[in-house]
């Protein structure tokens, strides 16, 4: 990638949290404009430019056909295609659908059922075409964006950590919810990225960056029985925001009756 | 030096301090200019931060700690330094959690600049004696001498400026196995200042001239051979209170001749990788240090971070990652921790201090993973309802 960076920001099945982040960004928004071209980007301007793009960020879930054919179409016209957030990520909030009779939702809800084109499951984009790097929170953290940004606006693949929200508890000198409360905090399994945001105001982490590059849902489920949480609880604790993130889906089955 | 029952040596004694004096302490250290900083209880827990008066000092608290759980409650008396310890040591005082080491600027030319700690002298108010173990053991990683060619000028700035008041232990926690470790429950060296607290005063003395210095300007009254042998004694009861005891004995053989032991696997489906045992322990030294570049590509900022053997990141060497388990990971830690570390540093990397115990969410021992590679197969316990065994 030489002269001036082509970025793109695309939105699917989504709340738009993650792309207010970008929009939040204020002053450096501006600084990035300045270094790099906005080519699309409906949330923040109607003026849209056609890919190739150097890179697409992604906001939301795969959630109808019309959105599989368009993932497709945004890979083919990007070099670099970063997911944003738990719907890109891991399916979001709304992959819940994920494990009852979508159908059923579907006939319940709409009038015109036949009008709906949804499709049976919400999926994360890596389950349709190949993402080169993954942005997680509920929504992303705004000092993460910004350092992916900088990274790639200096030519260096960006630095996304994978480790548990504890060990930035640690750093910051958090007490521990767990440990010293009880707490049900799924921070040991859960990824950095928010600045241990719960645990600094005292309240267990659920989990809204996803599961960690490597931890251990099986064993945190068993501290929380012991903790007095039931199999129902320990499953609705695993399968909330990323629910359908491998590790916390895998976590959360295990303790289903 | 005066003996105690044991014949060990103890603290020179110059006086007793009343329990309602301990504020000329604190005003003392402030107006010598340093910033004072002493236990304070918050969010559940005892942790340290700034205190500017002794009623700031939580009173009457005790911690009961046990694998996994650590709870405050209240000990019914007005004793300051009963609570023994809380989550953090005197590691983030020296060693920081993360700083910037230079940083860089391009503006037409590129220039580096330093970021040296600013020099302010800090004192602590009481760190236990695994603490000051802990520092002793974190010198030889950091402070140039027999293991170390070089000084982290970091460190060893805020080595330089560190002040520490010492409170010998005259309660343990479960946790605790320091007298196992020979390393407490007495402090023996590397305080300024030495407290043992008895019923409404502090034993006191110094073991520096900077501590000398400061006690010059203490309220003291005579200590008598009465309140020396209660305080000596009261240090002995938390030591025979301690009732985990880690078996050291041959350990590096021990650990390194069963690196494929079943142990392993079992401890494997117990932790969660998330690197608490680290973070906490006193003398853990790993970190990673990346660049962080501004978004208008002005500047960027070399960064030093604790890092921890439980994440990927640390076992990722030269495009191969070498500890890709649970397994790998915990017995990286392990024989690091109490085997390695003696060949690299001639001392053990545990001091004893049981936090790693305490503050592991799901309440991990070590000295149960040591001692069930030590037992033989049939005295060993297994651990942890499986899902499957649902009640
Ligand atoms: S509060 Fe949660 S995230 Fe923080 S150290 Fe404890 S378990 Fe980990
Ligand atoms: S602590 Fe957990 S739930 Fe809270 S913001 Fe961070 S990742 Fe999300
Ligand atoms: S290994 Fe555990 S008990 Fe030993 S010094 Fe470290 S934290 Fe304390
Ligand atoms: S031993 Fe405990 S504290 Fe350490 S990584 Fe494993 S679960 Fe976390």
């Amino acid at each position: 990638m030489t002269g001036r960076l082509r970025i793109a920001v695309h939105k699917f099945a989504s709340c738009d949290g993650c792309q207010i982040q970008f929009l939040n960004l204020e002053q450096d928004l501006l600084t990035l404009a300045s270094r790099a071209e906005i080519a699309h980007f409906t949330e923040a301007s109607s003026v849209t430019q056609p890919g190739p793009y150097d890179v697409s960020f992604v906001e939301g879930s795969i959630s109808t056909s019309a959105d599989l054919q368009r993932i497709r179409e945004i890979r083919a016209a990007s070099r670099l295609l970063i997911t944003i957030g738990a719907c890109a990520t891991a399916g979001g909030l709304q992959a819940l659908r994920n494990w009852k009779d979508h159908d059923e939702f579907v006939r319940a809800i709409y009038a015109r059922p036949e009008y709906i084109d949804s499709l049976a499951r919400s999926t994360p984009v890596s389950e349709h075409v190949k993402v080169d790097a993954e942005l997680w929170g509920c929504p992303i953290d705004q000092r993460q964006l910004k350092r992916v940004l900088s990274d790639l606006l200096a030519r260096v693949a960006p630095r996304i950590p994978g480790e548990s929200v504890c060990l930035e508890c640690k750093r910051a000198g958090h007490v521990c919810v767990l440990v010293a409360k009880g707490e049900p905090c799924l921070g040991p399994v859960t990824r950095t990225g928010c600045g241990a945001l719960c645990p600094r105001y005292e309240r267990d982490c659920y989990g809204c960056f996803g599961p960690q590059e490597d931890g251990n849902t099986l064993a945190l489920g068993r501290r929380f029985r012991e903790l007095g949480l039931s199999d129902e609880d320990v499953v609705r604790r695993l399968r909330f925001i990323n629910g359908w993130a491998p590790a916390f889906r895998a976590g959360a089955q295990a303790w289903e009756k | 030096m005066l003996g105690t029952a044991k014949g060990e040596p103890v603290m020179s004694v110059a006086g007793l301090l009343k329990r309602d004096q301990l504020d000329v302490l604190i005003q003392t250290l402030r107006a010598r200019g340093y910033r004072v900083v002493g236990p304070r209880a918050k969010s559940g827990a005892i942790v340290y931060d700034e205190v500017s008066r002794a009623d700031e000092l939580p009173v009457g608290l005790v911690s009961v700690q046990e694998p996994g759980r650590y709870r405050l409650e209240d000990s019914g008396n007005g004793r300051l330094f009963d609570y023994v310890h809380g989550p953090e040591s005197l590691k983030r005082f020296l060693f920081a959690p993360q700083e910037t080491l230079w940083t860089v600027e391009q503006n037409g030319e590129v220039r580096f600049k330093e970021t040296l700690p600013e020099i302010r002298p800090l004192a602590v108010i009481g760190a236990r004696a695994c603490d000051l173990a802990g520092v002793s053991v974190q010198d030889r990683t950091f402070l140039k001498g027999r293991y170390n060619d070089f000084s982290d000028p970091y460190y060893a700035t805020r080595r330089e400026n560190l002040f520490i008041v010492a409170v010998h232990c005259t309660r343990s926690a479960a946790t605790c196995f320091c007298a196992s470790m020979n390393t407490g429950p007495r402090a023996r060296e590397g305080y300024d200042i030495a407290l043992t607290e008895l019923e409404d005063a502090f034993l006191v003395g110094a073991g520096s001239a900077a501590g000398e210095a400061v006690l010059a300007d203490l309220p003291l009254q005579p200590a008598h051979e009465g309140e020396i042998t209660q305080a000596a004694q009261a240090i002995d009861a938390a030591a025979r209170s301690q009732t985990r005891r880690l078996d050291t004995e041959n350990i590096q053989a021990l650990l390194f001749n069963n690196l494929e032991h079943p142990r392993w696997d079992d401890v494997a489906e117990r932790c969660l990788s998330c690197g608490n045992c680290t973070l906490v322990c006193p003398t853990c030294f790993c970190h990673r240090e990346t660049d962080v570049a501004s978004l208008d590509g002005k500047e960027s900022g070399h960064q030093r971070q604790w890092d921890s053997c439980f994440t990927l990141e640390h076992g990722y060497l030269h495009g191969a990652q070498i500890r890709p388990q649970i397994r790998h990971r915990y017995r990286q830690w392990l024989t690091h921790k109490l085997a390695a570390w003696i060949e690299q540093f001639g001392v053990s990397g545990c001091v004893g201090c049981g936090r790693c115990i305490t503050w592991c969410p799901t309440g991990i021992d070590l000295i149960e993973e040591v001692n069930a590679i030590r037992l033989p197969a049939a005295l060993r316990r297994r651990h942890g309802a499986q899902p499957e065994a649902k009640t």
